[in-house]
């Protein structure tokens, strides 16, 4: 396998060919934020937030699906980069609805944590926000497309680790939603496996579980895929 | 994906061909192209060629041709002997066309036809209203396939690619990239299956000139392909052409069976050991499937959203095998350049811009319809020589090339030559070759809502910029327009546009800000006017006066 050499906001790194520039700075202790990135699923470069500049391009590129070259010079955070990712977030924030102090993911929620790191303190710009249905149907979780920005991470996990795949996009531009099965309510769904993957991986309050208070603060207590032993025992497996 | 268009397909019927039985003195060539025919061009062809058999005029050819160009005069019949075009014909009137017919002398000379067609230089469209599009015989007959079968015979694959690079010849989809650099790295790149794709889902407003190249002369785009599948090793191709353009896909589809049948598509090319076939997928209204990236993903059959690049279609395209994809313009001026040669091509055109570029003239012009002009040509002959000037006389105001990603050119640069640097430099965009002229009559600032309402309804949702941002810089154009805005609208206006400029996925989210940009360079004071005197300059925009309040 061959090793490149390359810099990362001027620091000398390390990696194998493939890698993506994402992948070698955070081996590296270099953060570049990202919402639709998640380590273990394939990356789309569709949130934009980890934009960064190479070589002095004109062209930005996202860290995410960007493939390391021998000495390539990369600038993952610059004064020009920060504003760009705060209007991204900004826009994140306007197009839905993410009023933080009645969402479930308050306190544990990625967008939240994303406007605290690029420093988003207030908006310039009038917000979006039209009001979404709310998909209740599930018998374990929610689907609230109010705090849906759309990174997909469900759509993936579902695909690709789960293997079920019931999760898709549908219509285009600002009407885009995440669909289950053909366009069902999720409790109709035939393809759902109720292993709750998805909803550990929204990193807002778009998919949550049932019956928690929206106090709770944390999403990380419970052991590692609870719902699959219900959904096991109510099949009689 | 927006729901499939209601486009029907077009009753297949015969051409009615009155063909005489001896030596042909005259001919009348009716042009059945998409704007012709929807106001009857066909029963146009159909009644012409009773009423000369009635007459006993036996020795008159009657032909359905492709686009005649001149589309807002249409339904248009030439008779080429004369060059004389009759316009605006009409079914139930076509006395004076048959007297005209019947007085056509053998060895008649064409008569000069006006700048109209004088000015124009056809090569990607040379056989746009002289052939039958369903006739493969009537496209040999114009020299058509001559090119392939000399390259498949005499040239190798590198020949065909430093042809072309010396042709000067770049994509005619409007980012100009070398079309020769294109084909070398997908001949070069690794993989043993190889495809070519012919973009054909035009979509920006305004333009419709692969629809005329397609419709008139499909078998050249068939041609074009063949060579340019000899040329980087490919043995598949596709055509994804857009489905609101029924008749262009009828029409290939014919051509393409016709193409099979006679040996110049399907295995062993003309008796080579070169095998090439074509198929066709159409595009179910998405503005940015004609992104390649998107393109692709949609002849896979996915959703059609684009992807980051690099690694480029080139490289990895299709099914992840290197793939070429050209647009419909720059694959009809190939046949062209091999036939008449590089240096030919190359001595047409402007600085880096070689040959021919056609364009689609719309909105306020006399002319509107299809033209093809040498690079360098000036937007002031464009616009006034060959379209004939605005209607009613009315004053220039500016010029829309480049579609939603591309720019307004007010008066002053009228005199510039169109290539792809100059309108780059005017901060506008070669595009696929719309224009839309506007008068006094437009607003400037009302034209950005325009386009950036058209960006908002295609973007496809997948990145943040595009999705959110384009609909934000839609709101904040619209509060403008409705002298609801002040100058910090202004302010965020352009710095979000910069934004969604820089930070967009692909080229629709890129462009869009585009309109944005050169209406603000030139028409910044329209802006003001709009945000601090509460007024449109242009009478468009409603903007609702503030009521006095009583002190």
């Amino acid at each position: 396998m061959t090793v490149y050499t390359l810099k990362i906001d001027g620091r000398d790194v390390a990696g194998s060919e493939g890698q993506s520039i994402m992948d070698v700075a955070e081996e590296n202790g270099i953060d570049i934020p990202g919402l639709c990135h998640l380590p273990g699923i394939h990356d789309r470069g569709a949130c934009r937030l980890c934009v960064v500049k190479i070589g002095g391009s004109p062209r930005l590129a996202a860290a995410c699906v960007t493939r390391i070259a021998e000495g390539m010079d990369v600038v993952a955070h610059d004064e020009e980069l920060s504003e760009y990712r705060r209007a991204a977030t900004e826009m994140m924030f306007l197009e839905r609805n993410h009023v933080c102090a009645v969402c479930v993911a308050n306190n544990h929620c990625e967008l939240q944590d994303m406007s605290a790191e690029v420093g988003l303190t207030h908006f310039e710009l009038p917000p979006i926000s039209p009001a979404l249905d709310v998909d209740l149907s599930h018998k374990l979780f929610g689907l609230d497309h109010n705090r849906c920005i759309l990174c997909l991470r469900c759509v993936r996990v579902c695909d690709e680790i789960e293997g079920a795949h019931v999760w898709d996009v549908m219509h285009r531009g600002l009407e885009t939603r995440i669909q289950a099965d053909m366009g069902v309510p999720w409790g109709d769904s035939t393809t759902c496996t109720s292993c709750g993957k998805c909803v550990q991986v929204c990193p807002t309050g778009a998919l949550f579980e049932k019956g928690r208070p929206v106090a709770s603060g944390t999403r990380d207590e419970r052991p590692f895929l609870p719902w699959l032993r219900v959904h096991q025992e109510e099949r009689g497996l | 994906m927006s729901e499939q268009p209601a486009a029907a397909r077009p009753v297949r019927r015969r051409a009615a061909v009155a063909a005489p039985t001896g030596e042909t003195r005259a001919s009348a060539y009716v042009c059945e192209a998409a704007s012709c025919m929807s106001a009857q061009a066909h029963d146009i062809t159909v009644k012409l060629a009773e009423q000369c058999a009635a007459a006993g005029l036996t020795d008159v050819n009657v032909k359905r041709v492709g686009c005649l160009g001149l589309c807002a005069a249409g339904p248009l019949v030439e008779i080429p002997e004369t060059g004389e075009l009759f316009a605006q014909v009409r079914p139930d009137d076509l006395g004076a066309l048959v007297k005209a017919l019947k007085h056509v002398k053998p060895g008649a000379q064409p008569k000069p036809q006006g700048p109209f067609f004088e000015k124009q230089l056809r090569v990607a469209t040379e056989n746009m209203g002289r052939v039958d599009p369903e006739s493969l015989d009537d496209y040999i007959g114009r020299g058509g396939y001559d090119a392939l079968q000399h390259v498949l015979a005499e040239m190798t694959s590198t020949e065909v690619r430093e042809q072309i690079s010396q042709s000067g010849l770049r994509g005619r989809g409007g980012a100009g990239y070398p079309t020769a650099l294109k084909w070398t790295t997908v001949a070069k790149a690794e993989g043993k299956q190889k495809y070519v794709i012919c973009n054909a889902d035009e979509g920006d407003p305004g333009a419709f000139m692969d629809r005329s190249v397609l419709e008139s002369d499909p078998f050249r785009i068939l041609e074009g392909m063949a060579i340019a599948a000899f040329a980087v090793h490919a043995s598949e191709g596709y055509i994804y052409c857009r489905a609101e353009y029924p008749l262009a896909v009828a029409r290939l589809r014919t051509a393409i069976r016709l193409a099979q049948r006679a040996g110049f598509l399907g295995a062993n090319i003309a008796d080579t050991s070169f095998s090439f076939d074509i198929q066709i997928r159409l595009g179910a209204g998405a503005f940015v499937c004609g992104e390649e990236t998107a393109l692709i993903q949609s002849v896979e059959g996915k959703r059609g959203t684009p992807r980051p690049r690099p690694p480029y279609p080139a490289v990895e395209g299709l099914f992840g095998c290197p793939t070429l994809i050209n647009n419909v313009e720059t694959f009809a001026n190939v046949p062209a350049i091999l036939r008449k040669g590089a240096g030919w091509y190359a001595s047409i055109g402007f600085g880096k811009s070689k040959g021919t570029k056609v364009f689609a003239l719309a909105g306020r012009i006399v002319n509107t319809g299809i033209v093809e002009v040498p690079m360098g040509t000036t937007l002031r002959e464009i616009i006034f020589d060959i379209g004939g000037g605005i209607i009613d006389g009315r004053p220039f105001k500016a010029v829309q090339t480049g579609g939603p990603s591309g720019g307004c050119i007010p008066a002053e640069f009228l005199d510039s030559p169109v290539s792809y640097e100059t309108l780059i430099e005017l901060g506008s965009f070669m595009g696929s070759g719309g224009m839309i002229v506007m008068d006094d009559t437009s607003c400037m600032v009302d034209v950005a809502r325009y386009f950036q309402d058209f960006c908002r309804d295609e973007s496809c949702g997948k990145c943040v910029p595009c999705r959110v941002g384009t609909t934000q810089l839609w709101m904040l154009l619209d509060r403008i327009c409705r002298g609801q805005a002040d100058m910090i609208d202004l302010a965020n206006l352009e710095r979000l546009a910069k934004v969604v400029q820089k930070m967009s996925l692909c080229g629709l989210g890129q462009g869009a800000p585009n309109p944005i940009f050169s209406t603000l360079r030139y028409f910044r004071d329209e802006y003001l006017a709009h945000i601090v005197d509460k007024r449109c300059p242009a009478g468009v925009c409603e903007i609702a006066q503030p009521t006095e309040v009583p002190a």
